[in-house]
Order: C-alpha cells, then structure tokens, then sequence
C-alpha cells in the first residue's frame, strides 16, 4: 500500500497491523480484480459441491453389503494382448495436468500482452481439454459395453457404476464448460479483443482485459486438482 | 526523510480535496485514503424491457426477488390456511384426502423456508441494500445478478408447475427423507419429486450467481472510507449468511442430484433393500441416513442463512429508533460470525432419532448449545441498546420488540430440544412444529414487516401508514402467540405432527377445542396479512412525501442523491465515509444523529465515539 506516512494511520506490526489492514475501507483484498475474487470464491463454493460428492462416495463404498469391484482389473486396458492396469487413465491424467501448464503459459503470455502465444496456448490448453473428454467418453463406452451401467454391473456393488458415471460424469461436465470457454477465450484473444484498452462485453459496460485469461485459468487448474482427487478415490482406492 | 515529506504534500493536497475547503481546522483529521478503483460504468436501460424486465440495476433486482417471493410466501400462507382448516375441523373441506394433506405440509414448509424468507432477505434485502449501504453504484456484476433473478423465476415457475402434474405436487414432508420420497404410494412421488428436486437445483445454481455478487460487493467495492467495522450490521447480516449459502448449498444440490438419479435411474444412493407387499424391489445398498446428513447439513446453516439477515437488520432498526448507538457493535459483528461458523458443526441434532450412533448426539448436543451464547450475546445486547435510549414507539419499533420477544421465546424451547434426552420424547410432536415457527418462522417475519415499513419510504418516497401498520402488528403479534403457544402443550401431551386427523386418540380431548381455536387464529393472522398490501397500495396512490431521510438515520441509503434512488445511487461522486452508522444522541451534538458522511472536523466539539 502506498498509504503517507501519517500518525495514527500507520500499520502497526503483527496481527494487529493484519486484522485493521484486512478490514480496511473499500477492498478487503487490495488490488484483487472483482472477477479474480469471484472465482476464488466461487471456487470454494464447487470445492464443497465436490467435497459432498466425494464423502458421500465413501460412505456409500462403506455401507453397501455387496463386495466393491476391484479397480485394477476393472479400469484395465489390452495393451498389445496384455491386460495393462490404468493405462488409459494414466494417460488422461497425463493429459489434463499438461493442459494445466499450458494454461499457466498462456496466462504468462497474456500479462505479457503477447497475443498469439497467449490465444494458441489457450488453444492448445482446450484441446488438451477435449482429448480429456474423448478419453473419457471411450472408457465410458468400454464399460457400459462390459455391462456397468448407473444401476448395476458385473463386478459388484452397484453403487460403483452409479457413483462412478456420476462424479466422473459431474467433473466432465465440468471440463466440458471449461473446454467451450476456451475455445471462446481463444478466439477473444486472437482477435484482439483484450488490445488497445479493451472491448466492451455484449450486454455490459465492463471492458477486457488479460485478468480474465487468469481468472478463466484459475477455473481450468481448479478441474485439474478435482481430477487428482478423483482419481485417487476411484482408481487407487 | 525528504520521502516522508513528498508523501505529506500528497496527503494534503488529498484532504483538502475531501474537506472542500473547510477553513480554521485542521484538515488532517478529516483525511481519507483516496479511491483504490475507478467508477464503476453502468449499463443504463433504455427500453421498458431493460429498464424493468431484464434489469441490471440492484435495487429493482431486490424488488423483482421481494415481490416474487412475497407471492410464493402468499401460495405457502393459503396452504396453511388449508392445513389449519383441516386440523381444527376435520372433515370440513370435503375435498381434502390425506394425500393433499401431506402435499400441502410438504410445499408449505419448502416454499416458507426456501423459497420465501432465503430469497426475501438475501435475493430481497440484500439486492436493495448493500450496494446503498456501503456505497457502491451497484453490485459488482449487474449481468450476472439480473440472470440470478431469473433463474430464481424459472425456480418459482416450475415450483409452482408441479401443482398442476399428474400425481401433484410431493408429499413426503419439506425433508424429503427417502426412502419413501420416490417411493410408490407417497403422494406425488412421479412428476412431482422431480419438479421439486429440479426446482431446487435451479435455485441453487441461480443464488450461486447472487451470492457471489453480495460477496464480492462487500468486499471489494466499498466506498472510500467504509472499513468493514463501520458497515451497518445489516450488511454483516446479509453478508454471513451468503457465506453460509455458498457453503451449505452444495450440499442440498448434491443430494438432490444424487435423489434425481435414485428417482429416473433406479440408483441406489440412498435406497436400501425394500420390500414392499411380500415383493423385493429394484433398490439396495444405499444409505437413507447419508440424505439426512447431506440435507442437514444444508438444513441447518440454512436456518443461519434465514436468522443472520434479520438479526442485522434489526439491530440497525432498534439502534434508529431508539436513537442510541448500537450496545457492543463490535460484538454484534462477532456473534454474527461465531453463529455462522458454528452453524456448520451442529447438523445433527435434527436427526437425534434417525437411527445414527447415539454418542454423536451427545457431540452435536454440546455444539448446539454452545450455539446460545453467541446468541444470547446479541439478544442482551439489543436489551442494552433500548435501555435508556429515546424510544419512538412507532411500527417498526413495535415490530423490533415483537421480534426480541418472539425470538427468546423460540430460542428457549430450542435448548430444550438441543439435548437428546429431552428431544427424543418431544421430537415430532407439535412442540417441534411451535419452537420452529416461533424462531425462524414468526420471528424472521417480524424483522421483516419491520424493515418493510422503515425502507418503504425509501423504496417507494411515501411513508406507510402507522396507523393501519399498528393494526397489521397487533393482530399478527397476539394472534401469532395464539396459535404457537399452546402447540407447545399440544406436544407436550404427544401429539404428534404431520397426521391428517387425529380421529378419537385418548389423548386428543382437551386437543380438539385448542386445535380449533388455534385454527381460529391461524384464519385472522394470515388474514391481517393483507392489511400490508392494502396500506402499500393505498399509500402508493395517496400517502404523504417521505422526502429524505424521515428517520433521521445515518447510514448511506439515506444520503442518496434522489428518493428513491436512481440508477448510480449516489449521483456525480460517490460518497466518502467517516464513521460507523450508529452516532446518535452524541453529546455536544446539534442534531441527534451524525450521518456516516459528516467529516469529524465538523463535530470536534462532540463526544463523538472515534471508529
């Protein structure tokens, strides 16, 4: 803060200096764009949804009486006549953490106000994306193929099938959204619409600017980091 | 050294730029750190359709979401009337079975809780007041909060729509406990569950739009000046409770994801094995118990999230007119807070007798109780700002100390039933029904006739009737007592709630006549109801010019550049802020109230508190 040096306003040191900077007037979080706060929050608010979804995860994988299907042989693959165990999801995972990266460079270049790394990493990013998806729409297909569906399956407990398609279901949805803001991103950027102050947003006076490739970052990491847990609870589990 | 003396110029020169030139004192003390943000730009409407349907501006937002809940709170009211109608005297309305019973229990309690008071205090309240409050244009995101506001609609309409669908709406109790919600053979148990989980998750989704907007006004858009110990307590009100949503929320839409695909996929989350006539039906595996935890976990906050609204405003309404400061703001603030976080640790005292380990009672016990202090903090607290203060009898105060009164007093039987031993005896009797009605049902409403007739004059720039206002409180007041008091009995001698008919049961003798004349009640306070809407519409059409400011108040909405406010709120330049809103009867003083804008070089002969 580049408050004066006036008596009585200096900051005191320690948690006092905390507590009365914290609740200093007009910004809580100084410098933080409106948006860039919303996410954040909006963000815990989705970390409950799937912190619900997870425990209730659990506690059904803990009551149902039938015998819980084991993961490695269920979300095996044939590779080259050998059943290999979570090769597909290994590679999904590898996939998505990458798009990851991506994001944080294009979010560097758009600070940077370099519009074509910025817009093709973006690209890159929501590509990444919707491979994640095609992976996961073809795992989908093996297993409604072996006979899992939400109700039932083969293995056992039918509550796998149904939480499975649910939560994996839930954070694809969630990707989904992701990758179609990408591809709008991406084209916002390449067309400059970040440049020379900014254009105006249809429906609003609010004018762009590069936060908004952090902000929709921030989004894509979130995902990335449900994903992990996702896949702990459900394929090492 | 040369630095600090850079700074210093700077500094004056942005004083004097706040002072306006105030000459003979020392402009130092009036000194305000100059704006973080530039003005925020407004999408003004042109058209009918922008300026009043698809509206970014706050304040009509909050009058669309009042307006729209006031009508599903006017459905939820004539199925009470139903109800009572039917308990007092059976057999009555020959049209009424069982099942409507049951559907009429079930949409009264999810209207009244969800769709009424949630979207009347934070969608109503919070949208007309916390950009005025704590001066901002509006709220940061005027585009995402007009789409909040329909999609609540899009909620209410479809609501409303499962009345009409085979089957009717769903009966299984506001709770929606499974097994038996989705099961065949509870009234509505096809279209109508789906309606309503439907209709829950799109309030869901369309509150997470407006929540953030609340959030993020307060905390990032405040006005130069406004620190957060100097904003109303309305505001931490409001404020707390979206917290509160944002985070119990989650919950309910997952659980009503989670019954949906029970309902149209045959999963089993939450259904066990059943057998029903002899015959093993589809489901198993599934845990009833981890939906009451899930609901609760929404249920309860959200009892918070209805509660915190209302304990703001009316300590911002008794602090007005009783002309005192708040007793203990800082406090009030932290109770606020405490309740809040605590409300998160004590879901299960709803399910003393579902069945869950009993040890876990005894843990979510002590959290319930240790619930009242913060609790019974503000309730002192609001005692100690009356006490001694130049009380102005008049509506509003009225209502304020009907709520005091009516929240004690629900506030009490919740201790009783906080403790699992006495809860277990009592647990759905109509006392249940009495001690929730009496705190979060009456009491909330009180707080909310109240602040209906203090903003009204800033709404609308007419002042409400006080005389028709004291009718509308007396009859609501007493009649509300007489219906809720002697449910308490009624519990206390086992009646038990949610039974359409209680038929010729021992111990219904003494019942039957208190059970008519608690429906006598009900019929008049639901109809004292209307005088509210007669008095808004007579005195729309001929009540007197509030002008600015009739309550000589202190906080921002008050200091708006017109009444009612227009679009902008604040006129050419924002205003700057340099106390709390509470400066009333200051010592030394001219006047009985210092408005938050008074810079303090021009009170520095008062005793005015520094905050």
């Amino acid at each position: 803060m580049s408050d004066p040096k006036i008596e009585g306003l200096e900051l005191k040191p320690g948690f006092k200096g905390m507590a009365s900077d914290t609740a200093s007037d007009q910004t809580m979080f100084k410098g933080v764009h409106w948006g860039k706060a919303m996410m954040w929050i909006f963000l815990l608010s989705d970390t409950f949804v799937f912190s619900c979804f997870l425990i209730s995860y659990m506690k059904g994988r803990g009551s149902t009486p039938v015998e819980w299907p084991n993961p490695s042989e269920v979300f095996a693959l044939d590779a080259f006549g050998v059943p290999v165990p979570l090769l597909l999801i290994a590679i999904m995972t590898f996939v998505l953490i990458t798009s990851s990266g991506t994001m944080a460079l294009a979010v560097k270049y758009g600070y940077e106000k370099n519009r074509k790394m910025c817009g093709w990493l973006i690209m890159a990013t929501a590509i990444g994306g919707l491979t994640f998806v095609g992976m996961q729409a073809f795992e989908w297909s093996k297993l409604i193929h072996e006979g899992v569906r939400p109700w039932e399956n083969p293995f056992g407990a039918a509550q796998f099938g149904s939480f499975f398609f649910m939560i994996t279901g839930f954070h694809g949805t969630h990707v989904s959204i992701g990758v179609i803001f990408l591809f709008i991103y991406a084209y916002k950027v390449l067309a400059g619409h970040y440049e020379n102050g900014g254009k105006k947003g249809w429906f609003t006076t609010m004018r762009g600017d590069y936060v908004e490739i952090e902000i929709l970052g921030l989004y894509w990491h979130f995902v990335d980091l449900v994903w992990v847990f996702i896949f702990a609870f459900f394929y090492l589990w | 050294m040369s630095d600090e003396l850079d700074n210093n110029k700077s500094y004056e020169a942005q004083s004097s730029e706040v002072m306006g030139g105030s000459s003979g004192v020392n402009p130092d003390i009036d000194y305000v750190r100059p704006a973080e943000i530039p003005d925020q730009e407004l999408y003004h409407g042109h058209s009918f359709i922008t300026k009043w349907v698809f509206c970014q501006d706050a304040k009509v937002i909050g009058v669309q979401y009042f307006l729209t809940a006031v009508f599903t709170g006017i459905v939820g009211l004539i199925l009470s009337w139903l109800m009572r109608l039917q308990l007092g005297f059976p057999g009555l309305a020959g049209f009424m079975t069982a099942e409507h019973y049951y559907q009429f229990v079930t949409m009264h309690g999810m209207i009244m809780v969800v769709y009424f008071l949630t979207a009347l205090f934070l969608g109503g309240f919070g949208n007309y007041l916390i950009p005025l409050m704590v001066g901002a244009r509006d709220m940061v995101f005027p585009y995402v909060n007009m789409i909040s506001f329909w999609m609540f609609f899009v909620a209410v309409a479809v609501l409303m729509a499962s009345f009409f669908v085979p089957g009717g709406p769903t009966g299984a109790g506001w709770t929606l406990y499974p097994p038996q919600t989705i099961l065949e053979g509870t009234p509505g148990a096809g279209m109508g569950i789906l309606l309503m989980l439907i209709s829950l998750s799109l309030f869901v989704i369309g509150f997470t739009m407006g929540g953030l907007n609340y959030l993020i006004t307060v905390l990032q858009a405040r006005t130069r000046g406004m620190t957060l110990m100097r904003m109303p307590l309305t505001v931490w009100g409001i404020f707390t409770a979206t917290v509160l949503a944002m985070l119990a929320f989650p919950a309910l839409l997952v659980s009503a994801i989670m019954m949906t695909l029970d309902k149209v996929l045959q999963t089993s989350f939450f259904m066990p094995t059943i057998l029903k006539a002899g015959e093993v039906l589809e489901y198993g595996g599934g845990s009833p118990i981890l939906f009451q935890h899930l609901f609760w976990f929404f249920g309860h906050p959200e009892v918070y999230i209805v509660a915190l609204p209302a304990f703001g405003i009316v300590s911002d309404l008794i602090s007005v007119h009783s002309r005192k400061n708040i007793f203990g703001y800082r406090m009030m603030v932290w109770a606020i807070v405490g309740i809040g976080a605590l409300s998160f640790f004590v879901w299960a005292h709803h399910m003393y007798v579902s069945g869950m380990n009993p040890w876990f009672g005894f843990f979510f016990a002590t959290t319930t109780l240790i619930i009242a202090v913060p609790t019974a903090m503000k309730v002192y607290n609001w005692i100690l700002t009356l006490w001694r203060g130049n009380i102005r009898i008049n509506t509003v105060m009225l209502w304020c100390l009907g709520f005091i009164v009516t929240f004690v007093n629900g506030g009490i039987t919740g201790i009783f039933l906080g403790n699992v031993s006495v809860d277990v005896p009592l647990s759905d009797t109509y006392f249940v029904i009495a001690h929730f009605h009496m705190v979060m049902g009456i009491a909330p409403l009180m707080v909310i006739m109240g602040a209906v007739y203090h903003w009204f004059p800033l709404v609308a720039g007419k002042m409400l009737d006080e005389g028709l206002g004291k009718w509308h409180f007396w009859i609501t007041f007493l009649g509300a007592y007489s219906i809720y008091f002697p449910m308490h009995y009624l519990g206390f001698i086992g009646v038990p709630r949610r039974y359409f008919e209680m038929y010729d049961s021992p111990y219904m003798t003494s019942a039957v006549g208190m059970n008519e004349f608690i429906s006598l009640a009900a019929f008049i306070v639901g109809a004292a109801q209307f005088i509210l809407i007669y008095n808004i519409i007579k005195t729309l059409k001929t009540g007197k010019k509030a002008g600015k400011n009739p309550w000589k108040a202190n906080s921002l909405e008050w200091y708006t550049s017109t009444v009612p406010p227009e679009h902008g709120n604040f006129g050419d330049r924002l205003p700057v802020v340099h106390r709390w809103p509470y400066d009333f009867s200051v010592p030394g003083a001219k006047e009985d109230f210092i408005a938050q804008t008074t810079p303090p070089s021009e009170v520095i002969h008062t005793k005015v508190e520094k905050t």
